[in-house]
């Protein structure tokens, strides 16, 4: 599988992509997935279009983009971060 | 990266304020009075948070973490806010949808991708049900303060930098 290239937004690129991102890192890891992690903020991600799989980001989107957009608030909450965890996994799994 | 500061300075109970916009000032207006973070850290905080809300839905007591870029900050630091009435926050990620906040943890950092095992340890209290309950009720800051300090691992963090 080709290495994925994986965006991790939030408003300010300081606090919840930190804590997103390590938990991207550390499930990748876990699955044996080889991903390209970029934290970023969310303002920045027009910048990658051509170049990312997936947008995992805090922040709210309304922009249309070629790849998935994940939000990533469980991450932060805990609730229903299995949920999110899946779908992540899932996306990962699918893009090419 | 300098040391954060975390004492009874920065922890505030019964905030005052009927909007987010209110308890926001008063709570970065004590972090400017301290000389922890610039004036400009005022209205960064509140650009920000009509941007990117920071409000989120917990099992129990609904929490924000406001928070602004590196350059408005002097020395890093986590306020902690106790409000008097909830006060309604955006959710965040969302842009309309909003959330009953009590308790409010403002971050003022100054690197950018720093602090991860910190935050980490922070939004594992907002998944401690009892912890947010025991925070808001409490009206001793000292004790506030060894809570914290214990959950977030804020002395073995500061042993770690002599």
């Amino acid at each position: 599988m080709a290495k994925k290239t994986v965006l991790v937004a939030c408003g300010a690129g300081i606090a919840t992509s930190t804590v997103v991102n390590s938990a991207i890192e550390e499930m990748a890891k876990e699955h044996n997935i080889d991903v390209n992690l970029i934290q970023i903020k969310i303002a920045e991600v027009g910048s990658y279009v051509d170049s990312a799989d997936l947008l995992v980001t805090t922040a709210m989107t309304k922009t249309e983009y070629p790849f998935p957009v994940i939000n990533a608030r469980n991450f932060l909450t805990g609730i229903g971060v299995e949920d999110t965890k899946k779908q992540i996994l899932e996306a990962l799994k699918n893009s090419n | 990266m300098g040391n954060l500061v975390f004492d009874e300075s920065v922890i505030l109970l019964n905030v005052k304020g009927e909007t987010k916009e209110t308890v926001l000032e008063n709570i970065a207006r004590n972090l400017v009075d301290k000389g922890l973070v610039k004036e400009s850290f005022i209205s960064a905080i509140l650009k920000r948070e009509s941007e990117f809300a920071t409000g989120l839905p917990t099992a129990g007591v609904s929490v924000a973490i406001p928070h602004t870029d590196v350059e408005h900050v002097n020395q890093a630091t986590i306020s902690v806010a106790v409000l008097e009435h909830p006060v309604n926050f955006v959710i965040m990620g969302d842009d309309s949808e909003t959330t009953p906040v009590q308790l409010i943890f403002m971050l003022a950092m100054d690197e950018a991708h720093s602090q991860l095992t910190l935050l980490q340890k922070l939004m594992k209290i907002f998944q401690d049900e009892q912890t947010l309950s025991a925070l808001v009720k409490e009206t001793n800051k000292s004790n506030i303060k060894n809570l914290l300090e214990e959950k977030l691992d804020l002395r073995a963090f500061e042993g770690g930098e002599r």
